[in-house]
């Protein structure tokens, strides 16, 4: 069973996405249970996938029986089956939460949206799977194009923005293929362990060079990484709440992934690091990155938009640690990937409850919030926290890998960049803390009858909450277990060349 | 040394914790319940610390991991003599305090009394893991929690100025952490361990002097924005918009000793008294604190705001402490230790008679106190002894621990600090004596008959205790507790290492 996983992970959530359309023209709830149970499928295999690796080691399934580097290989090791319990984990969270935001937001689109949302899914733990540069291809086509639609159906402005993501988006697209392509010229393959044996000989070569250029942007357009990232903020602010829950914390996650894979998988480190200067280049953009995203944050006053600044930030995070290129950094970044995914997904989540109850997401306007929503005020409370690197939630320890990455590459501004970075975290969490937990203290906001009238508890609806309060927690949680993580599954995921 | 393993210390940190979240549960309706908790919470905390003195008083430490983070890196606690002054001191007066808070809110009829418990707990509980820390970085983590814990008892009134203080107190205290991040993530750079060892663990070679001294400096500054090292001691006053059990517990004995304990730490178990001599930064830092403990007392004398009075004698006390430690003698140390515990029972004396004037008369400006001292002869007779005793004179604890502290200046063969101890000791008669002056003799203003009119007996009581305590321990300072062997002891284990 344990080795058709990869296999299932993949063509379940494809081969249901396809029944949705017909499901939904029988009986229109009937979606929401289809995505849900598939969902669950697919988390249960990127367990099985994980277990069997810590067990066994790394395995690899061939797709219709083909050898590689001839046929499709699924290669499974530790950081991508630790990518894909993430990508499943956080996809099922936001399917069990997206009921209501789906029925408030989009009541005539419920299949259709359930059917991108699946396809989308597939496509992202299709990326993380395989070990064919090609079939990634296919698959971030697959989770690009649905995303396209995906946002386009979000609230006023969304097709201008998602029309925006198309064009920077196959922009991406078509310069990782051309990278694929000048190496299938090169080399002859797309098997990525075939292409990491291949290619060391042919390091000189312009070819090699020039493709290796071409994913490098490539990845960072797709990963929203400084300064390609300006279609992002628009996209993922207009897009509907489970939509933007899904994607902000997944597709730059994934993005980051392919990242690693083609810098010190496909090429080895010593190409990646010493043969051109993109380390460099990488880390001093993720050094604006943190500046820009965390100084634009600072003037949004939609919660939501300044998220998806912070996010920026939180991109040149886990570039940063892939740039320092040393274990204790890239032990940071991985780390990073997993602990983003849950911050960011708890906060989109929060924020899509509080626009669904509230109807607003402008900051100022949501005093007494922690009278309404307590626990998910409280969630939010305790995501704010871990985003300003509090400890024992889990931000703080990707942090504190990352600074240990950054000083032992004698990179002192990028040390002081994740500083200063908290500290513009905790000025734009606090801003909103103080607006919910505190009275108003501008006078302009306070025209609401003298606080007199008792504030009524009118907490986000169950199937929001449930995922909401389960993200908080495994916030805290990862933060506590984040040694027994490292040991057991991070470090031997950081690419043994290191 | 003895290793004793044992989960006492955990379950030290753990009892206010889950005490916090027993509050929250219980919530506004079932006051009784809900308030005891909180006293629950700090008997059986004290108990569990009071039970391991005789194991501390054998020479032995209390260790017990939790976690493992990263080879060399727990979460992990050690109790030590040092530690536990910290602890027992903490421990004990969170009992007074807390019926102190409970008479006070009730009399007050504050608002939020369930946020402000909850607090007040997890702030116990964040003290008490700052005390028993094993390492850095375990330190590290409560002193961030502590951080956030006391934000909502800074901002507690919701008042425009509440909030404005409370946004100081995060910036100042957000801040140092990062600093001290970058600190301890250097130290663990260069040594490989942040495990406190007596006498110091980061031996000479370890980094060229600059480095070392940078890091010194971080350190400091880390640390002494919390202890309240001028120029980093602006938040503390502005804190005092506080509630009075707030200042009194947070300010003048968890949080500010916190960082006070961090100093002492990073001076005597991370760097050591021979670096420091070799360095030669132990001079530099002498004279540094010195400006705080003469400057501190010059300013209290222009305060009319009692608490804002009583906060800037707090600053002075505390810059006597670390001038004590980083003399770097016998007698300074044992001094500078023993002033730790001593100074909480004093302050806390003062802080609780400002709170209970407070909640009498409402009167908060020491111009507005003549004749107070009839009126309240209970009170103002503990603000007499606590005052007393601040200004070193004998039988009251204060004495003994300037007593050393002079000896330290003469062993250290420094006169100039001698001189700085003395006009400090000056300096607080001069701030003090004219409020127990102008209560005890001069007149009520015309038309108000002075007549007994005490405060409740649940803030008696404890104010009574508090300045019972502080003479029981001027005349035996080994009472009960004692403190004394505990604190010669932790003296001993550094200068026999060192």
């Amino acid at each position: 069973m344990a080795e058709q996983f990869p296999a299932l992970i993949i063509v379940v959530p494809l081969i249901a996405a396809f029944f949705i359309p017909v499901i939904g023209w029988w009986k229109k709830q009937l979606c929401y249970p289809w995505v849900v149970a598939v969902l669950v499928v697919t988390f249960i295999s990127s367990l099985g996938i994980i277990n069997t690796i810590m067990t066994t080691g790394k395995f690899s399934y061939r797709l219709g029986g083909w050898a590689p580097p001839w046929g499709i290989e699924y290669a499974l090791d530790y950081l991508n089956a630790f990518v894909l319990v993430i990508v499943s984990f956080i996809s099922l969270m936001v399917a069990v939460y997206s009921k209501k935001s789906v029925e408030d937001e989009l009541p005539e689109k419920t299949a259709p949206f359930y059917t991108l949302f699946l396809l989308l899914v597939a496509g992202l733990l299709g990326i993380v799977v395989t070990g064919d540069v090609f079939n990634l291809f296919v698959f971030l086509e697959i989770s690009s194009l649905s995303c396209y639609a995906l946002i386009a159906i979000g609230e006023e402005g969304a097709p201008i923005a998602s029309f925006n993501y198309v064009i920077m988006g196959t922009i991406g697209a078509c310069f990782y293929l051309l990278g694929v392509g000048y190496l299938y010229i090169a080399t002859g393959s797309l098997n990525m362990a075939d292409l990491a044996v291949i290619l060391p000989n042919m390091y000189h070569s312009k070819i090699i060079l020039v493709a290796f250029a071409f994913f490098t942007v490539g990845v960072m357009v797709k990963g929203a990484v400084f300064p390609l990232h300006i279609w992002m903020p628009d996209a993922y602010s207009t897009a509907p709440s489970a939509v933007s829950a899904l994607i902000a914390p997944l597709m730059t996650k994934v993005a980051a992934y392919v990242m690693i894979r083609i810098m010190f998988t496909i090429f080895q480190p010593r190409f990646s690091v010493e043969t051109v200067p993109v380390m460099t280049v990488l880390g001093w953009l993720s050094f604006i990155a943190i500046f820009a995203g965390g100084i634009k944050a600072l003037a949004q006053t939609d919660l939501k938009k300044m998220l998806v600044y912070i996010l920026v930030a939180e991109v040149g995070y886990i570039v940063m640690g892939v740039s320092v290129a040393n274990k204790i950094g890239l032990t940071g970044a991985i780390l990073h990937i997993l602990n983003d995914a849950f911050m960011m997904a708890c906060l989109f989540l929060v924020v899509g409850a509080i626009s669904y109850r509230i109807g607003t997401r402008d900051i100022h306007k949501l005093h007494n919030l922690n009278k309404i929503m307590p626990f998910t005020m409280g969630a939010f409370t305790i995501t704010a926290l871990s985003m300003a690197g509090i400890p024992p939630a889990c931000g703080f320890f990707s942090k504190w890998y990352l600074i240990l990455g950054t000083i032992e590459a004698g990179q002192w501004a990028f040390a002081a960049a994740l500083l200063c970075s908290s500290l513009i975290n905790a000025v734009l969490f606090f801003r909103v803390i103080e607006c919910a937990y505190f009275k108003p203290m501008e006078p302009a906001y306070a025209n609401d009858g003298g606080e007199t009238h008792m504030v009524q508890r009118d907490e986000a609806p169950l199937t929001m909450l449930v995922p909401i309060v389960i993200m908080a927690a495994g916030i805290i949680l990862l933060g506590i277990f984040s040694g027994n993580i490292i040991s057991s599954i991070i470090q031997f995921a950081v690419p043994a060349s290191f | 040394m003895d290793v004793v393993c044992s989960s006492r210390p955990l379950w030290a940190v753990l009892v206010s914790m889950i005490a916090a979240f027993l509050i929250l549960a219980t919530g506004e309706k079932n006051r009784n319940i809900r308030e005891s908790w909180t006293i629950i919470a700090a008997l059986i905390k004290f108990l569990i610390v009071a039970s391991m003195i005789p194991l501390i008083l054998q020479g032995k430490v209390i260790e017990y991991t939790l976690f493992t983070f990263y080879p060399g890196i727990c979460l992990q606690f050690r109790v030590d003599a040092f530690g536990m002054m910290f602890g027992i001191v903490a421990s004990s007066l969170w009992i007074a305090t807390s019926f102190y808070s409970i008479g006070y809110v009730r009399s007050l009829n504050e608002h939020a009394q369930t946020r402000y418990f909850f607090a007040f707990a997890m702030c116990l509980s964040s003290a008490i893991g700052i005390a028993f820390s094993a390492n850095l970085l375990t330190l590290l983590i409560f002193y961030e929690i502590l951080t956030i814990a006391t934000y909502p008892l800074v901002a507690h009134k919701e008042t425009p100025e509440a909030i404005i203080g409370g946004r100081k107190y995060l910036v100042y205290t957000l801040v140092a952490g990062c600093v001290l991040l970058f600190a301890i993530a250097m130290t663990y750079y260069l040594t490989g361990t942040l495990d406190f060892k007596a006498g110091g663990f980061i031996g000479e070679g370890r980094g060229s002097n600059g480095i070392l001294i940078l890091l010194f400096i971080m350190f400091i500054l880390g640390f002494g924005v919390k202890a309240g090292i001028m120029p980093m001691h602006e938040w503390l006053p502005t804190a005092m918009v506080a509630p009075t059990p707030v200042s009194a517990l947070l300010h003048a004995v968890a949080v500010v000793k916190a960082g006070v304990f961090g100093c002492l730490r990073v001076i005597l178990y991370v760097f050591g008294p021979n670096l420091l001599h070799d360095l030669g930064l132990w001079i530099l830092l002498a004279y540094f604190i010195s400006i705080t403990v003469v400057g501190a007392g010059f300013l209290a004398l222009g305060q009319d705001h009692l608490k804002r009075r009583l906060a800037f004698s707090t600053i002075n006390n505390l810059a006597i402490i670390i001038l004590g430690a980083i003399l770097l003698t016998k007698s300074s140390m044992t001094g500078g230790i023993i002033h730790l515990a001593n100074h909480a029972f004093m302050k806390i004396t003062l802080f609780f008679c400002a709170g209970a004037i407070y909640v009498k008369t409402h009167k908060e400006y020491v111009s507005q106190l003549d004749g107070v001292g009839r009126q309240m002869p209970m009170t103002m007779g503990a603000f007499a002894i606590g005052a007393l005793g601040l200004s070193g004179l004998p039988p009251i604890n204060g004495f003994i621990s300037k007593w050393f502290l002079c000896l330290g200046a003469l062993e250290a063969k420094q006169i100039v600090f001698l001189f700085v101890f003395l006009t400090s000791a000056m300096l607080d008669a001069a701030f003090f004596f004219p409020i127990i002056y102008n209560s005890f003799f001069k007149k009520l203003p015309a038309g108000i008959v002075p007549h007994f009119d005490e405060a409740p007996m649940l803030m008696v009581i404890p104010i009574t205790i508090t300045a019972l305590l502080s003479i029981v321990f001027g005349i035996a300072p080994d009472a009960f507790v004692r403190f004394f062997s505990i604190a010669s002891l932790a003296v001993q284990n550094i200068l026999g290492a060192g």
